[in-house]
C-alpha cells in the first residue's frame, strides 16, 4: 500500500515535470520534420517563460478582476507569440539566408536564453522585488481543471485526473499532431520535405513555405513549454536556473521518442520521472546525482541502436539539419 | 530562363567575390549589430552611446579590466580552435562543452589527490596531459560511432555534453565534496594552480600557441591535408586512398584533446576548483566563434575578444546604468544572427528581373 | 484514320535552346498523336532529354512554338506541364524512400484536407489494374526494386491524369524480362489513346515498340520516319551521319606487348543489377584501346573495378608491370593499384565528384596524389608545386595562379588539372575517361596529344570518349562495351562508323566477340 501512494506519486509529479517537455518536444518534433534542426529550444523555452510570465503579471496588475481562464490564455499566446518570433529569426537566416543551421540554433540559444534573462530581471528591477502571480490565478494554472470527485477516485484519480491543464492540453496537442502528420495531405507534404526537398519540390510543393510555417509554429510550442515550467513547477516565479537544460532535454526526447509524437507522451512521463527521481528513491550503489544524466544515456542508447539497426523508419528525417538550394540539384 | 514570369529576384551562387567586398559586408553586418543592440539597449531606458561607452570602458578601461576580458576570451579562443579541424570536415562536433567538463574533471582529479605527491610543475603538466586524454576519449565515442555505423554526430556529442556535467555534479555532491553538504569541490591545493603571468593565469600562453600550432596543423601538414580533402568531397579522399573513418577518429580525438586542455586551464587557472558550470556554455558560444571565423585561427583571436568584451563590458552596464547583463547574451546574439545572415550575400548574388538574360548563359 | 488523329497532341515548331553559345536544340520540329508511340533517338549529347524538358517544364525554350492540342501554350514549370497533361518520367527517380507508393504518387496534388490513403490506394489499383502494371500501392519504396520504382513514377503521373507521356531512356536500368512488360504497359496505354514518346538509343527496341521515330542528331532535327517504312541501317545511318575527318595524328608503336588482361570480370551494383558482365580483352602497350558504347553501358564500372574502386564479384585482373611479372588487381586497395602504375583519369559529369578537390589550387590537387610521400608530418608543397607550374605551362591552363580555386575555372581547365596530374605519373596503364567532354576543339587535341605522347612511351592508354569520330581516328582498337558485357573489339583503321554503331545497339552482336 505504502509502496503504491508512493508510486502515484512519483507518477503524478512525473506528469508535472513531464509536461513542459512535452511541449517542447511536440514543437521540436513538428520543426525536425520539416528538416530543421533548430537547437534553440533551449533559448525559445527562456523566452517563453520569461514572456509568457510578464503577460500573465501584467495582465493581472492591469485587470480590476482578473479572470483565471483569460490569464491562462493569455500566457499561452504570450509565449507562443515569443516563441513564434524566435523561431522565425532562424527560419529566416536558414531557410531564407542559408545559414549553417547547427550555428545558427546555438546562437539562438545565446540569445533566446539572453531575451529571457533580461526581461525576468527587467521586470523585477522595474517592479521591485520578486515578480509574483497572486494565489487566486495560481491556481488556474497549477489545479486540475477536473471536479473534486474524480480526482479523488482511488489509484487511478490523481494520475488520470489531478493534472493541470496544460497536461491535458500538451495530450490534445499530441493527438492532433499524430493525426496531422499521418492523416493529412499537407502533413505527408511536411513529411516529403524533410525527407527530401528536392522531391517534395519537384512535386510542387512550396519547400519554402512549409519550412517556415513548422518551425515557426514549432517554435511557438515549444516556448510554451517554458511557460508551462514557470507557471506550474517554478512556482509563478521567474527562475532561470530551473528552466535551464529543460530545452536540451526537449532535444533530446525527440530522438529518444523517434520523432513521433504519441510516444512523445510516455517518453516526456519517462524523462520527467528520471528528473525528480533522485527525490523519492534510493537505489542501491547508484548515486542519486547520476538519476539526472539518464535521459541524455538513453537517448544515446537509442540514438546507436538505431544507426546500427538501420531500420528505415525509424531514423532522423533524411535532410534534417541541410538547407536546400534547388539549383545545387 | 524563363522570360514573363520571371520571379522579382533570383538566387545564383558565386564564388570570388574579391577581398575588400567581403570584408565590407562584414564589417556592415557588425555595425548593424551594433545598431540593432543599441535598439535593445534604448528599450531599458539607457542612453545606447552611452551604453556602448560604458561597455569598452569596462571592459578595455583599466588595467584589471582588460585582464578580466583576456581571461573571457582564452577558452572561448581555445575550444574555437578545437572545432576548427572538425567543422573543416563537416564533422558537426558541438560536443566541445563536454570535452571541456571531461578534461577539467581528469585535471582536477590530479589536483585534488596527487597534489602532495608531485612537485608543482610536474603536477601541472601531468594535469594537461589527463585533460587532454580525457576530453579527446570522450570526442572519441561519437567519432567511432559515426566512423563504424554513421550514427547521427550532431545529435550524439549534444547528449554528451549533458552526461559529462551530471557527473560532475555526482561527484560535487558525492566522492570528491569538500565540507560534507556544501556541495562543493574543494579549492585546488597552490601547486594545481597554473601560474599567472602579467597578472592573468598562463593559459592566455598555452591558447596563443595553439593558435599558431592550429594554423600550421590545418597549413601545413599532412593531416591538415586530409582533413580539407574530406571536408570538401569524401568520395575524392576515397579516391586518393584515404581512411576516412580513421581521420575522422583522430581528427575528433585532437578535437577533444584540446577542448579537454581548455578545461584544465579552466579547471586550474581561472577557478582554481572544479564544478558544473566549468563550461558555462563556452563549447556552445566557441563554435559559433569557430564559425563565423571562417575556421581562420586568426581571426578566432579577434572574434573571441570581441564577444569577451560584450560579456566584460556588460557586467560593468549592469554595476554603472543597471542594465540587465543579460544584454550581453542578448547583443552576442544578434551580432552571431546578423554574420551568420552576412555570409549569405557573400555567398550567393541576388538577380533581380529583367537582368535575367545575360546570366542565363552561364546554367 | 479517326478523327482524334487529326488534331496533333504536340506539335512543335522551331524549337531552340542555347546554353551559352552552344545551341542544345536548333530549329526543331516534331508532331506527335494520339494513339502513338513516337521513338527520339539520338547519340548522347544529341539533344533528346534538353528537347523533352522543354516540354515537361524544366526548360523554357529561346525560340519556337509549342502547341497541345491545337493550340499554343506556354510550359514555365513541371505544373504547368501537368495542367497540359504531360508527364515525364525522368531517369533520375524523384520518390521519398520512408513513403509508400501511393504516399509518393499522392504528394503535391493539393494539400487540403484529409489525406485519404484507402482511396489513394484503390485509385491507384484502378490504374494498375488496367494497365498491367504489379505494384502494391501500400509497399514502401526502400523495399522496392528499379523496376517497381519506376513503375510507381509512371503510375504517379498516370494519376495526375497526363495523356501524353514521356520516358527518358526508361529500359536503361530494366531487366529484358522488365523491358518486355514495360512494353506491354506502353502497348496498352496507346491502345487506350495516349500520345507517348520514348527516348532510347536502342535501335532493337525502338523497331520493337514505336510507330514513329524521329532522329536527332547534334542538336539538329534529321527527320521522322515511319518504323514499318524503315530498317536498323537506315536509323544508324540518320544517327551518326557520315564520318568527319579529324586529321589525329596516330604513329604506330613497335612491337606493343600485354599489360593488362582482363578474363570474365563481373561486378554488380548495390542493387544486386550486373554493371559488367563476363568482361574480357587485353589492353597493349603502346596503343590506345578505345572504349565505345551508349552511356552507363558500363564504362565507368569497368574503369573503378580496375582501380580497384568498384568491387568485382568474379573474374580476374592481371597487370603485366613493364619490370617484368604478374599482378592480380582483384582485391587490392586504391592506392596499391595506384602505386603499382595503374592510374585513372575520370571525368565525370559534375567534373569536380571524384579526383578533384575544387575548393583547392592546382597545387592542392597535384598533391592528392603524392601527400603521403616523404617523411614527417608535414605535406610537400615544393614538388607538387613545381608539378602544378609545370602542367599550368605545358597544358596552358587559364588560372591565374597555382592557389587559385579549381572550382573557379572553366571545364575545360579543369579537366586539364585532372589529365595533366595523371600523367605526370608516368603510368604504365592510363584509364581516361570523356577527358574531352565539354572543350573546345584546340583543347582537345591538346589531350589527345598527350595520350598519343604516353601511349609512344610505352603505356597502355585505356580511352572511354562518346564521339565516335574521335574514337576511329585515335585509338588503335576499340572495344564496344552493350549493357556491361563486350559486344565486339575492332581495328581502328579499318573498322567503320556504321559497324560500332551496331555493335554499341547490339545489332553486330557476336561476330565481333
Amino acid at each position: 500500500m505504502n509502496f503504491i501512494t508512493l508510486f502515484i506519486a512519483l507518477i503524478i509529479a512525473a506528469i508535472t515535470y513531464g509536461t513542459p517537455l512535452l511541449f517542447g518536444t511536440l514543437g521540436e518534433i513538428l520543426t525536425e520534420k520539416s528538416g530543421n534542426l533548430n537547437l534553440g529550444v533551449e533559448g525559445i523555452m527562456f523566452m517563453g517563460g520569461a514572456v509568457g510570465l510578464g503577460g500573465v503579471f501584467y495582465y493581472e496588475k492591469a485587470a480590476s478582476s482578473p479572470s483565471g481562464v483569460l490569464a491562462v490564455i493569455i500566457g499561452l499566446l504570450c509565449a507562443f507569440t515569443a516563441g513564434a518570433a524566435a523561431s522565425l529569426i532562424f527560419s529566416f537566416l536558414t531557410t531564407t539566408l542559408r545559414a549553417n543551421q547547427n550555428v545558427t540554433g546555438l546562437a539562438l540559444s545565446i540569445f533566446g536564453t539572453g531575451i529571457g534573462q533580461f526581461i525576468g530581471e527587467y521586470m523585477r528591477v522595474r517592479e521591485g522585488g520578486y515578480i509574483a502571480i497572486g494565489n487566486m490565478l495560481k491556481g488556474y494554472f497549477q489545479n486540475s481543471p477536473f471536479p473534486v470527485f474524480l480526482q479523488k477516485i482511488p489509484f487511478v484519480g490523481g494520475i488520470l485526473f489531478g493534472n493541470s491543464i496544460f497536461f491535458y492540453l500538451a495530450l490534445l496537442l499530441a493527438g492532433v499532431m499524430f493525426w496531422y502528420l499521418n492523416r493529412t495531405r499537407s502533413g505527408l507534404y511536411l513529411r516529403a520535405v524533410g525527407e527530401s526537398p528536392a522531391t517534395a519540390d519537384a512535386a510542387g510543393i512550396n519547400v519554402t513555405r512549409y519550412q517556415y510555417l513548422a518551425t515557426v509554429i514549432g517554435g511557438g510550442l515549444s516556448a510554451i513549454g517554458g511557460m508551462v515550467y514557470i507557471t506550474t513547477i517554478a512556482g509563478c516565479v521567474w527562475n532561470h536556473e530551473g528552466l535551464s537544460g529543460v530545452g536540451w532535454l526537449a532535444v533530446a526526447l525527440v530522438i529518444f521518442c523517434m520523432w513521433r509524437p504519441l510516444s512523445a507522451i510516455w517518453g516526456s512521463i519517462l524523462f520527467g520521472a528520471l528528473m525528480i527521481l533522485y527525490l523519492r528513491l534510493v537505489i542501491p550503489f547508484v548515486p542519486t546525482q547520476l538519476y539526472k544524466i539518464l535521459p541524455y544515456v538513453v537517448t544515446v542508447i537509442v540514438l546507436i541502436a538505431s544507426s546500427m539497426r538501420n531500420n528505415k523508419e525509424k531514423q532522423p528525417p533524411a535532410n534534417l539539419g541541410l538547407s536546400y538550394f534547388r539549383e545545387d540539384r | 530562363m524563363k522570360e514573363k514570369k520571371t520571379p522579382l529576384i533570383r538566387l545564383a551562387k558565386r564564388d570570388g567575390l574579391e577581398g575588400w567586398k567581403v570584408w565590407c559586408i562584414r564589417a556592415c553586418s557588425i555595425l548593424l549589430a551594433l545598431a540593432l543592440g543599441a535598439l535593445a539597449v534604448a528599450v531599458t531606458g539607457a542612453n545606447p552611446l552611452q551604453a556602448y561607452g560604458a561597455i569598452v570602458t569596462g571592459a578595455l578601461g583599466k588595467p584589471s579590466a582588460i585582464r578580466q576580458t583576456v581571461k573571457i576570451a582564452v577558452p572561448l579562443l581555445g575550444c574555437a580552435l578545437a572545432i576548427a579541424p572538425c567543422f573543416k570536415m563537416r564533422f558537426w562536433n558541438i560536443g566541445a562543452e563536454g570535452q571541456i567538463t571531461a578534461g577539467a574533471i581528469a585535471a582536477s582529479y590530479f589536483a585534488l589527490f596527487w597534489a602532495g605527491r608531485l612537485p608543482a610543475p610536474a603536477l601541472l603538466v601531468v594535469m594537461g596531459i589527463a585533460g587532454a586524454i580525457a576530453g579527446g576519449i570522450w570526442a572519441l565515442i561519437p567519432a567511432f560511432f559515426k566512423a563504424r555505423w554513421n550514427t547521427n554526430e550532431t545529435l550524439f556529442t549534444l547528449m554528451m555534453n549533458y552526461i559529462i556535467i551530471g557527473v560532475v555534479r555526482w561527484l560535487q555532491g558525492g566522492p570528491w565534496e569538500g565540507r560534507p553538504g556544501s556541495q562543493i569541490i574543494p579549492q585546488f591545493d597552490a601547486a594545481a594552480c597554473l601560474p599567472r603571468v602579467l597578472g592573468v593565469h598562463c593559459g592566455w600562453i598555452i591558447v596563443l600557441l595553439l593558435v599558431v600550432f592550429m594554423h600550421v596543423y590545418m597549413r601545413y601538414t599532412k593531416h591538415g591535408y586530409e582533413i580539407a580533402v574530406i571536408g570538401d568531397s569524401m568520395n575524392t579522399a576515397r579516391y586518393a586512398g584515404m581512411n576516412v573513418g580513421h581521420i575522422m577518429m583522430r581528427t575528433m580525438f585532437l578535437s577533444g584533446a584540446i577542448s579537454g586542455l581548455v578545461g584544465y586551464i579552466v579547471a586550474s587557472g581561472a577557478n582554481n576548483t572544479l564544478y558544473d558550470g566549468v563550461a558555462g556554455g563556452v563549447g556552445f558560444t566557441s563554435i559559433t566563434v569557430a564559425w563565423l571565423s571562417q575556421l581562420n585561427a586568426f581571426a578566432m583571436v579577434g572574434i573571441s575578444l570581441l564577444l569577451a568584451v560584450l560579456s566584460k563590458g556588460a557586467e560593468t552596464l549592469q554595476t554603472r546604468m543597471s542594465v540587465p547583463a543579460s544584454i550581453s547574451d542578448i547583443i552576442t546574439g544578434i551580432l552571431l544572427f546578423c554574420m551568420l545572415g552576412c555570409e549569405f550575400f557573400i555567398n550567393y548574388r541576388l538577380i533581380f528581373r529583367g537582368k535575367s538574360h545575360k546570366e542565363g548563359g552561364q546554367s | 484514320m479517326t478523327a482524334l488523329e487529326t488534331v496533333c497532341a504536340i506539335e512543335l515548331r522551331g524549337i531552340t535552346k542555347r546554353f551559352g553559345e552552344v545551341a542544345a536544340n536548333d530549329g526543331i520540329d516534331l508532331t506527335l498523336n494520339r494513339g502513338e508511340i513516337l521513338s527520339l533517338l539520338g547519340e548522347n549529347g544529341s539533344g533528346k532529354t534538353t528537347l523533352m524538358n522543354m516540354l515537361s517544364g524544366i526548360y523554357f525554350p529561346d525560340e519556337g512554338e509549342i502547341l497541345v492540342n491545337g493550340s499554343p501554350v506556354s510550359i514555365r514549370s513541371p505544373r504547368d506541364a501537368f495542367a497540359y497533361g504531360i508527364g515525364m518520367i525522368h531517369q533520375h527517380y524523384k520518390l521519398v524512400d520512408v513513403f509508400t507508393a501511393a504516399e509518393n504518387i499522392a504528394l503535391g496534388l493539393e494539400d487540403k484536407g484529409r489525406l485519404d490513403i484507402k482511396a489513394v490506394n484503390e485509385k491507384v489499383s484502378g490504374i494498375c489494374r488496367r494497365y498491367g502494371f504489379d505494384i502494391d500501392p501500400t509497399q514502401k519504396i526502400y523495399n522496392m526494386s528499379v523496376s517497381q520504382k519506376q513503375t510507381v513514377e509512371i503510375v504517379k503521373v498516370l494519376y495526375r491524369g497526363a495523356d501524353i507521356l514521356i520516358l527518358d531512356e526508361p529500359t536503361a536500368v530494366l531487366t529484358p524480362q522488365e523491358t518486355d512488360r514495360l512494353f506491354d504497359v506502353l502497348r496498352s496505354m496507346r491502345a487506350d489513346g495516349k500520345a507517348i514518346v520514348i527516348i532510347t538509343h536502342k535501335l532493337h527496341e525502338v523497331m520493337a515498340l514505336s510507330d514513329k521515330v524521329a532522329v536527332l542528331r547534334k542538336g539538329k532535327y534529321i527527320g521522322t520516319v515511319s518504323t514499318s517504312e524503315t530498317n536498323p541501317q537506315a536509323l544508324t545511318d540518320m544517327m551518326v551521319g557520315r564520318s568527319v575527318t579529324l586529321n589525329i595524328d596516330r604513329p604506330q608503336y613497335e612491337n606493343p606487348v600485354r599489360r593488362l588482361e582482363l578474363k570474365g570480370v563481373t561486378c554488380l551494383d548495390g542493387e544486386g543489377v550486373k554493371r559488367l558482365d563476363g568482361v574480357s580483352f587485353t589492353a597493349l602497350g603502346g596503343e590506345i584501346l578505345g572504349i565505345a558504347g551508349i552511356a552507363g553501358s558500363g564504362q565507368k564500372e569497368l574503369l573503378e573495378a580496375v582501380s580497384g574502386l568498384y568491387p568485382v564479384k568474379e573474374g580476374s585482373i592481371t597487370y603485366a608491370p613493364p619490370a617484368g611479372g604478374e599482378l592480380d588487381l582483384v582485391g587490392r586497395t586504391p592506392m596499391e593499384i595506384r602505386r603499382s602504375g595503374v592510374v585513372m583519369a575520370f571525368v565525370p559529369e559534375d567534373r569536380l565528384g571524384m579526383g578533384l578537390v575544387g575548393s583547392m589550387g592546382m597545387t592542392g590537387n597535384m598533391m592528392l596524389r603524392s601527400w603521403r610521400k616523404g617523411k614527417g608530418a608535414f605535406v610537400n608543397r615544393k614538388d607538387p608545386n613545381e608539378l602544378a607550374l609545370k602542367v599550368w605551362k605545358d597544358l596552358e591552363v587559364v588560372v591565374p595562379s597555382t592557389e587559385f580555386p579549381i572550382r573557379r575555372l572553366s571545364g575545360g581547365n579543369v579537366q586539364k588539372v585532372l589529365v595533366g596530374r595523371e600523367i605526370a605519373t608516368a603510368p604504365s596503364v592510363l584509364m581516361c575517361a570523356y577527358a574531352v567532354r565539354g572543350l573546345d576543339i584546340n583543347t582537345s587535341y591538346t589531350i589527345y596529344n598527350l595520350l598519343t605522347e604516353q601511349k609512344m612511351k610505352g603505356a597502355a592508354v585505356i580511352y572511354v570518349g562518346e564521339d565516335l569520330d574521335v574514337l576511329l581516328e585515335l585509338c588503335d582498337r576499340i572495344l564496344v562495351l552493350c549493357g556491361g558485357q563486350v559486344s565486339g573489339v575492332v581495328d581502328a583503321r579499318t573498322a567503320t562508323k556504321d559497324q560500332i554503331g551496331l555493335l554499341m545497339t547490339r545489332l553486330g552482336g557476336k561476330e565481333g566477340a
